[in-house]
């Protein structure tokens, strides 16, 4: 398999709605759908059709921290049925290079357009921990593969593909994992790889964000690449405290404590949300907001419209 | 004829079996069920020995070493009383009551509480029952023979 | 080494339970090392089995043997007679020497008395780690000596991921994260420039996933004679 330079900045050629926004110099919003644990694809098509003007993209999670859920592929065709523009979100830890490689070919086939490449949450969180993880490829190499297929038309052993998938191609970061220096590497690697687009792990560590933010545009990234910073509207100090738990996360105390405060739980959520948008906004080499309102997808369409950011391009 | 255990105790050269001989100084009495292995430390009786005691018949096993923090070899006890933790279990596991297993720790001026501790672990074993019944206790004679 | 852990006995009494004749089988090779089936760990497995039959009623006959090496048919050769009258071999080796035992003596039940885990190396006394997982496509020389196949949980070659925290792992808090302990030790040895370098992925073909592996070599294999036998 040859990985070759970074990517080279082109005209859009995949036909996303999501890459022509970004080209054009938008402030880019996506949203994400978390898929249900269960056969009724009706909750998708509502999101979807509730999301779908306040968004760019809409994000279809791909069995979300090792839950098994209604598959990624079969919810991103309920979003295009409903005139929404999916972002089929695909981790290692579930299918070898066939099976991700198929995948993508099927999605592609479909009409999908944006695909987002992670390794996913380690199984052991899942309701299935007893698993067999696959990670046959990481997320740095399927980025990869999907460029390579996409520009140099081969699969990863090298053979031919008549007819390629046209998808714009996106990876994540984790900005708090730190180390910083370790974690900006890590950034560049996933552009070199190929990634035209970053969505970040959900800020609310704003200083964090920030001092992450420079170093990223020091080495230059920011050029090479959309970021797309994360937000989630809390819905109460619980979900905050539970997410502080989940490995990579940092919450700060008194945003904890702000929640606890409120009388108005959700509003004040989506005042903390509205207030992270702004923040990351005036940044440097911020390219978009990611909005992942974890089973709270209603609030969507009023954070965006009281960010000033309705309607979409 | 009613059951009387057959009970033996690995006994510390440096606490354990000198509390015996306390003991037995103090003309304090204590079932005559016990009988006494000197080892030099507690710490030296491993699995293998204790599990040989219940092959060959023996209904209870003690191991006694020094009180914690006094071990001649420095942590000799300690590491006994792991073995004998995890002893315990194994036994648990193969369902033999692990009550018939214990652990003491004595320093050697304690022979009033050594005969006590012994007195206790008769009673313990004898409401237990035999650790096997019938002629399976033929490894019982074994025993008897060994110590007479 | 192999690292192993013991089975529970009444796993193996559940297999055993109409038998009469017993072999207990250790190993003095890595099993003797994790203290998992070593002569010592043969005579308690030996001497438990020995006490559950008694409570049964019905008392196994037993045998114990620890050989030098079970994955090597040379040194089986002292369990040949005990394994004529035998019902089950109980085999303390690793799950190589259970197999050996196996295709010693076809006619014989072999049963695990081990839970075979991995190639690893003690860390301190009672502790034994993992550090090889045999993937048979060595990148150590790249990583630092620390093997992301073994030790990162997803086995990234291009970590970390993004679910580490302070350098802990996010499968457990106990666990470092094994890419940033191979980002600190480049960085002592002047090599970050190594972490941008996109490694392709890996040929688990040489890792035996469905395919057993074999080592040959030729130089090694038994020569024919050049004089005729006469």
């Amino acid at each position: 398999m040859s990985i070759g330079p970074a990517a080279k900045v082109i005209e859009a050629r995949t036909g996303s709605r999501l890459e022509k926004v970004l080209r054009a110099g938008h402030f880019a919003v996506t949203a994400e759908i978390g898929p249900p644990k269960g056969a009724d694809g009706r909750r998708i098509q509502q999101l979807a059709a509730l999301v779908k003007d306040y968004s760019d993209a809409q994000n279809l999670t791909d069995n979300q921290t090792a839950v098994v859920r209604l598959c990624s592929l079969a919810a991103a065709v309920h979003v295009l049925n409903n005139g929404g523009e999916p972002v089929l979100q695909m981790t290692t830890r579930d299918r070898n290079r066939i099976a991700l490689q198929s995948d993508l070919l099927g999605a592609a086939s479909l009409g999908v357009r944006n695909v987002l490449c992670l390794s996913g949450d380690h199984q052991r969180f899942g309701n299935h921990p007893e698993a067999k993880g696959v990670f046959d490829i990481d997320s740095v190499q399927l980025t990869a593969t999907v460029r390579q297929m996409r520009e140099e038309r081969l699969f990863i052993c090298g053979e031919e593909i008549k007819a390629p998938p046209r998808v714009f191609v996106g990876a994540v970061e984790n900005p708090f994992a730190g180390p910083v220096e370790l974690r900006v590497l890590r950034l560049g690697k996933k552009v070199m790889a190929g990634a035209e687009f970053i969505q970040t792990q959900v800020v609310y560590d704003v200083e964090g964000f920030t001092r992450w933010m420079e170093a990223v545009c020091a080495a230059g990234w920011h050029k090479k690449t959309f970021i797309l910073a994360g937000v989630t509207p809390p819905k109460s100090a619980g979900a905050l405290r539970y997410m502080s738990r989940i490995p990579g996360m940092k919450v700060p105390e008194e945003l904890i404590r702000r929640m606890e405060k409120a009388s108005d739980k959700l509003r004040e959520g989506q005042r903390i949300a509205l207030e992270i948008i702004n923040h990351v906004r005036a940044i440097a080499g911020v390219s978009g907001v990611h909005i992942m309102a974890i089973n709270w997808e209603e609030a969507v369409p009023e954070i965006v419209s009281m960010a000033g950011l309705y309607p979409r391009p | 004829m009613s059951f009387e255990p057959k009970i033996l105790a690995f006994c510390c050269h440096h606490c354990a079996y000198g509390a015996a001989d306390l003991s037995g100084v103090l003309r304090l009495q204590y079932p005559v069920n016990i009988q006494i292995i000197r080892v030099p430390c507690s710490g030296r009786v491993s699995g293998e020995h204790v599990l040989d005691a219940f092959v060959k018949g023996a209904d209870g096993v003690c191991v006694a070493g020094c009180l914690k923090g006094n071990c001649h070899y420095q942590s000799g006890n300690l590491r006994a009383g792991k073995r004998v933790e995890i002893l315990k279990n194994r036994l648990a596991d193969i369902g033999i009551e692990p009550e018939r297993l214990h652990m003491f720790y004595v320093s050697a001026s304690m022979g009033a509480l050594f005969a006590r501790f012994m007195a206790e672990l008769v009673e313990t074993i004898r409401d237990l029952g035999p650790a096997f019944s019938g002629q399976e206790r033929e490894g019982g004679e074994q025993l008897d023979s060994r110590t007479s | 080494m192999i690292l192993a852990r013991p089975k529970t006995v009444s796993s193996i009494l559940a297999l055993v339970g109409g038998m009469k004749s017993l072999v207990v089988a250790g190993c003095q090779e890595c099993v003797t090392v994790c203290q998992s089936g070593g002569r010592k760990e043969v005579s308690c497995v030996a001497q438990l089995l020995e006490i559950a039959g008694k409570k049964r009623g019905f008392p196994f006959e037993i045998a114990q043997v620890t050989v030098f090496r079970q994955c090597d048919n040379e040194y089986l050769v002292p369990l040949d007679v005990l394994m004529e009258k035998a019902d089950a071999c109980i085999s303390l080796g690793c799950g190589v020497g259970v197999q050996f035992i196996a295709e010693r003596y076809p006619t014989v039940m072999v049963i695990p008395g081990v839970d075979t885990v991995g190639g690893g190396g003690t860390v301190m006394s009672g502790v034994w780690e993992e550090r090889c997982a045999m993937c048979g496509e060595c990148i150590l020389a790249e990583t630092t000596g620390i093997c992301p196949v073994t030790r990162c949980a997803k086995g990234l070659l291009n970590g970390p991921c993004g679910g580490s925290v302070d350098g802990r792992c996010e499968a457990g808090t106990d666990l470092p994260c094994a890419w940033e302990m191979i980002y600190h030790r480049l960085k002592k040895q002047g090599r970050l420039d190594s972490l941008t370098r996109i490694r392709p992925p890996k040929n688990w073909a040489h890792s035996g996933s469905g395919v057993m592996r074999k080592v040959i070599r030729e130089e090694v294999m038994p020569c024919l004679s050049v004089l005729p036998l006469k």
